[in-house]
């Protein structure tokens, strides 16, 4: 909108209209646009805060079947995934830190190095998966049917909750790789960040969200 | 005000008619034209849940079988719920009314987020198209709060409806995190918080439980499609789940949702009665902190809904004391309008009457609800039709109610024209009686034990329903009276004026209907949005 000289810049004065006549866009306005990301992750943690209190219930219901359950699944793959996804939020704040600079070049070079983070997540996770359903350990498998229920729900928790994690990995990576192309054109500069600080706010939750799943399903055994 | 002495005119040029065509109007960003784009939706659904009402109690009319088998009621009665929860109600009033005056209401030319503001009524649109596709597929019958084991149990087609509800609730997310950092960011410089008309404060708690609350329900819907397709079971006992738990973490929401419901419609009360009174609001910070207080309160109270689910005892009587604890706030707001009200000098128009009637109505809502808010009496009428009338008494009398009277209130400011005096008087008329007369026999009926949801009755309850069934047609024929006064004054009623009614908040210096671009600069606060004072100087000295 223009005209909106009702906003006030990161000081809190009001700033002049900058695009008079156009009225469909808003002002440049980083602080508004933060905020309104943060607004969204807090929108996210309780969507998974929903599934942790699933978990606790459950792991209050069954305690020590949760242990049986944690010990078929593989620590070494869980903390090489921790530490790739620790890296590659390191990256990405690196990314953002290298545009502060103006190091544009820089900045592509280290969301690239995150997005191949995401997809090595993504691979491990897959060998996992696929390990899981080799041995039978999958949804209306007979094997399940033939658990103690706290594995059974174990398990279902294992899936539901690391699988929205992943498709919330899938998601992080498509959206660094459209800030990629936004920074490209220039859409994204030193000067109009905002965007993609959104974008690295986004991801270190995808991070942070692992960094709870770790622990409650690899090192309860 | 001077220029209410003379005949006001139409502005030429207005956020209607500036750009035509419908590609402008499903392209627009404008908050005022998204707000009239959920107006017609929310209008279209309200009717279409209305007359499954209305055909839900013909069939009640008589004990035994009318016109609807069974499982024809479970889904009319689903599909009602649902139409009337996810398309009206929840989106209601802050999607129409506080898309197109919160911005006004604080001096800004749009909201923060206006593409994403398109993409909320979007987002409500491909809901509200899977909600009717599932209807064509044969419907639910699970009702619309969707409890397991049934649901994941049921033959019917629950992908649909389910992925509805989810949309609608991105929709009302976005729009939640839009207003609070529009009130955030784009109040005018000179206003500060307890600056703000009372409805921007309802608005912005109410934001705020949707923010809050919604996602929760949204995983919790798709853990349950999760269950119905891949065999996953969170909620299936059989594969050590637990289906109490779906219920907690459905009302974790679904409670707090009555609270987005009707706090934006207590927030119209707050803004009618004062400027009907030509009083300041009495107690403006209580009733401001009050929806926080709601807000903040109203997220614990949501295990009250389980009293007979199975539920520790501790936590019965925590859940009670907190289902106590809510209705004060809600309680100083109604202390605070009638205060407003005491010794004002009230003019009697429409929207005051619609406020009346809210008070009237939520008041016997409220306290019909205290009376689940302890424990033994709950257990008494718990599942009875005394819960279908003490809701409808707080969502349809409550906010139903003020969805008309926020429509009645801001219709010539929306519209620049104004509708027939008497003909409001004749449909609020007959739309309070006929509330009264569908909904008291349901009070009793329930008390007497009769269940809810159930397509037949014994002989011993016909009498409470033929009164309810006579009650609904005359709450039709007041809102058919209200809804064509509100068309005819579209069309050809007189123009308006800016401020018919003498307000002092922003909105009341704007034209009516506003330009696109509605504040060429900004605006500054001469006058608290309650002070009335200045115009009667400006009458006295004209």
């Amino acid at each position: 909108m223009s005209g909106s000289a009702a906003i006030p810049d990161d000081a809190g004065h009001p700033v002049p209209d900058a695009h008079p006549g156009h009225h469909d866009i808003m002002p440049y306005d980083p602080v508004g646009a933060r905020m309104g990301m943060w607004l969204f992750l807090l929108t996210e943690l309780l969507l998974f805060g929903a599934m942790f209190i699933a978990f606790c219930m459950y792991y209050i219901q069954h305690g020590w079947r949760f242990s049986l359950g944690s010990q078929e699944l593989s620590t070494a793959m869980g903390g090489a995934n921790t530490l790739v996804l620790l890296t590659s939020s390191l990256t990405m704040a690196l990314a953002i830190a290298a545009m502060q600079r103006r190091n544009t070049r820089l900045s592509q070079q280290l969301m690239n190095a995150t997005i191949v983070c995401a997809v090595g997540f993504l691979v491990v996770k897959a060998f996992e998966w696929g390990g899981k359903f080799a041995h039978g350990l999958y949804p209306t498998s007979d094997h399940m049917a033939e658990l103690s229920q706290g594995e059974q729900i174990f398990y279902s928790l294992y899936f539901v909750m690391t699988g929205f994690h992943a498709l919330h990995v899938i998601i992080g990576g498509v959206l660094i790789l459209w800030v990629k192309r936004r920074v490209t054109k220039g859409l994204v500069t030193t000067d109009r960040l905002v965007m993609m600080e959104n974008v690295g706010l986004y991801w270190h939750l995808v991070d942070l969200v692992w960094i709870f799943l770790f622990p409650l399903f690899y090192l309860i055994g | 005000m001077s220029s209410a002495d003379t005949a006001p005119a139409l502005p030429k040029l207005s956020y209607l008619n500036e750009q035509k065509g419908l590609k402008s109007w499903l392209t627009t960003v404008d908050h005022k034209r998204i707000g009239i784009m959920y107006l017609v939706m929310i209008l279209i659904f309200f009717v279409v849940a209305m007359l499954l009402g209305l055909a839900m109690r013909l069939e009640l009319l008589h004990s035994g079988k009318q016109f609807m088998e069974g499982t024809t009621y479970n889904t009319v009665m689903t599909l009602h719920g649902v139409i009337m929860i996810f398309l009206f109600i929840i989106p209601g009033i802050p999607a129409v009314f506080g898309n197109f005056f919160l911005p006004i209401m604080i001096g800004a030319n749009d909201v923060l987020f206006p593409r994403l503001n398109l993409a909320s009524w979007y987002f409500y649109m491909a809901g509200a198209v899977l909600a009717l596709i599932s209807v064509a597929l044969g419907g639910v019958d699970t009702g619309w709060t969707f409890y397991v084991p049934y649901s994941g149990a049921t033959d019917a087609n629950l992908l649909i409806p389910l992925l509805a509800a989810f949309l609608l609730g991105w929709s009302s997310i976005l729009t939640g995190i839009n207003f609070v950092a529009t009130v955030h960011r784009l109040r005018t410089p000179s206003m500060g918080w307890f600056d703000m008309p009372l409805f921007v404060w309802g608005l912005y708690a109410t934001a705020w439980i949707a923010i809050i609350a919604t996602p929760v329900v949204g995983i919790t819907l798709v853990l349950v499609l999760i269950e119905r397709f891949m065999g996953i079971g969170i909620f299936d006992a059989a594969k050590g789940g637990d289906p109490i738990l779906f219920q907690h973490l459905f009302w974790i929401y679904s409670h707090p949702a009555v609270y987005v419901m009707v706090l934006p419609a207590m927030g119209v009360v707050s803004e009618i009665i004062p400027v009907f009174s030509r009083k300041r609001i009495f107690g403006y910070k209580f009733i401001a902190i009050s929806s926080l207080l709601i807000a903040g309160i109203g997220s614990l109270v949501w295990a009250h809904h389980m009293n007979t689910s199975g539920m520790a005892n501790w936590g019965r009587v925590l859940f009670s004391f907190l289902t106590f604890l809510v209705s004060v706030p809600s309680a100083v707001k109604v202390f605070n309008w009638l205060a407003t009200l005491y010794k004002g000098s009230i003019k009697v128009d429409p929207p005051l009457l619609f406020a009346f009637a809210f008070l009237f109505l939520f008041s016997i809502g409220g306290f019909t609800g205290l009376t689940h808010a302890s424990l033994s009496t709950d257990i008494h009428i718990h599942d009875t039709s005394y819960v279908v009338a003490h809701f409808h008494y707080t969502m349809f009398g409550g906010v139903g109610t003020m969805f008309f009277g926020a429509m009645y209130f801001w219709f010539p400011k929306m519209f620049g024209r104004m509708y027939k005096r008497s003909t409001a008087f004749v449909g609020i008329t007959l739309f309070f009686i006929g509330f009264n007369c569908l909904y008291i026999p349901l009070f009793l009926a329930g008390l007497n034990g009769m269940p809810r949801r159930y397509a037949d009755y014994l002989p011993e309850y016909a009498s409470y329903h033929a009164w309810s069934t006579v009650g609904s047609w005359i709450l039709a024929a007041g809102i058919l009276t209200m809804c064509v006064n509100l068309l005819q004054g579209v069309r050809k009623g007189k123009p308006a004026g800016p401020n018919p009614w003498g307000g002092s908040t922003l909105d009341c210096d704007v034209p009516s209907p506003p330009p696109t671009h509605q504040f060429e600069h900004v605006p500054e606060m001469t006058h608290g949005p309650y002070d009335y004072h200045h115009h009667t100087t400006e009458e006295v000295t004209a």
